[in-house]
């Protein structure tokens, strides 16, 4: 899809912040130059055409008071299939991988509270027979890039 | 979860962790499908982000595919605790690291700083991984890559 300068001014605008207010397409359209109705229709062209993936929040795990650990665990080759049918069924598991590791299941767990975790895992064990899940919730957190974007362009990676 | 966010609040919030409503008027429909003033709901997500509850409010763009697609868990020794501070804030000052945590180490896994080191290649982290241990003094450790993906999602916290 191509985008004129008047569509990245709006991405600028409402990447940084959609606007909280009763008519949100006047307060874009007004910064660039456009009715609020030509406002909403580029942004919901762009929407359609792809480009933008979502408008909504992005919650902050921390304010809402929920937990979230890094988990691992040794999983024999022949369990790996069951093991991640197990831990994927889980919406509170928002990451799983393979790694190239002794401990070779590496997933995230994000839930309202540490009993909770711990219940997923004790759960996730009963069913698979997989024990000592390795459960490392972060002590210090040094960084969390919210918006990852590149040098480029405008590429984004949005993190939980 | 905080023992303030009341119900209507998991209302309102269920109605912004994916998108919101396309209408001219988003606020409008939230607020008559919730049962309160469209004021309301306003004031309600200005507050959410002034509690920080919500980190960021607006749109997501697509990944475009091209440029930095390669990512590698590199995961750090530091036995002293006294140092992880430090080297922890190093690590997080290189543009190429996403996250850095520290998390508890065991017997069998004694590496306590974590990063997440994202480079166009697997070269491109582990030179990346390099410049770090240069940096920071720390020679041991070991990059992780992922060799399958098995789920990668977004949480949705109200459900």
């Amino acid at each position: 899809m191509e985008l004129d300068n008047t569509d990245k001014s709006i991405l600028n605008i409402i990447q940084t912040g959609f606007p909280v207010d009763a008519r949100p397409y006047a307060v874009i359209g007004e910064q660039v130059g456009l009715t609020e109705e030509e406002a909403h229709a580029r942004v919901m062209n762009m929407k359609s055409g792809g480009v933008i993936r979502r408008i909504g929040a992005s919650f902050d795990s921390g304010g809402l008071q929920f937990s979230s650990t890094l988990c691992s665990a040794k999983v024999p080759p022949e369990k790996v299939d069951e093991m991640v049918a197990a831990i994927n069924r889980y919406p509170e598991v928002t990451h799983n991988y393979e790694r190239n590791h002794a401990y070779n299941v590496w997933f995230t767990v994000i839930a309202e509270s540490r009993e909770r975790i711990q219940q997923i895992l004790d759960e996730i064990s009963a069913k698979t027979g997989v024990g000592g899940i390795r459960n490392m919730p972060a002590t210090i957190k040094f960084k969390i890039k919210v918006d990852f974007k590149f040098k480029k362009d405008k590429q984004e990676e949005e993190e939980e | 979860m905080n023992p303030e966010i009341t119900a209507l609040d998991k209302k309102i919030m269920k109605h912004l962790q994916d998108n919101i409503p396309s209408s001219i008027h988003p606020y409008k429909d939230i607020a008559d499908d919730v049962g309160i003033s469209e004021e309301e709901v306003i004031a309600k997500i200005k507050l959410y982000k002034d509690k920080k509850w919500i980190r960021r409010f607006g749109a997501t763009l697509r990944h475009q595919k091209a440029g930095f697609s390669a990512n590698g868990m590199g995961v750090w020794k530091v036995p002293n605790p006294a140092d992880r501070q430090p080297m922890g804030e190093i690590m997080a000052s290189f543009r190429e690291v996403s996250h850095c945590y520290e998390r508890p180490s065991y017997e069998d896994w004694q590496y306590n700083l974590f990063t997440m080191i994202h480079g166009q290649s697997k070269e491109e982290c582990e030179e990346v991984a390099r410049r770090i241990s240069e940096k920071t003094g720390i020679k041991e450790y070991t990059m992780l890559y992922s060799s399958r993906e098995f789920k990668k999602s977004s949480m949705r916290y109200f459900p």
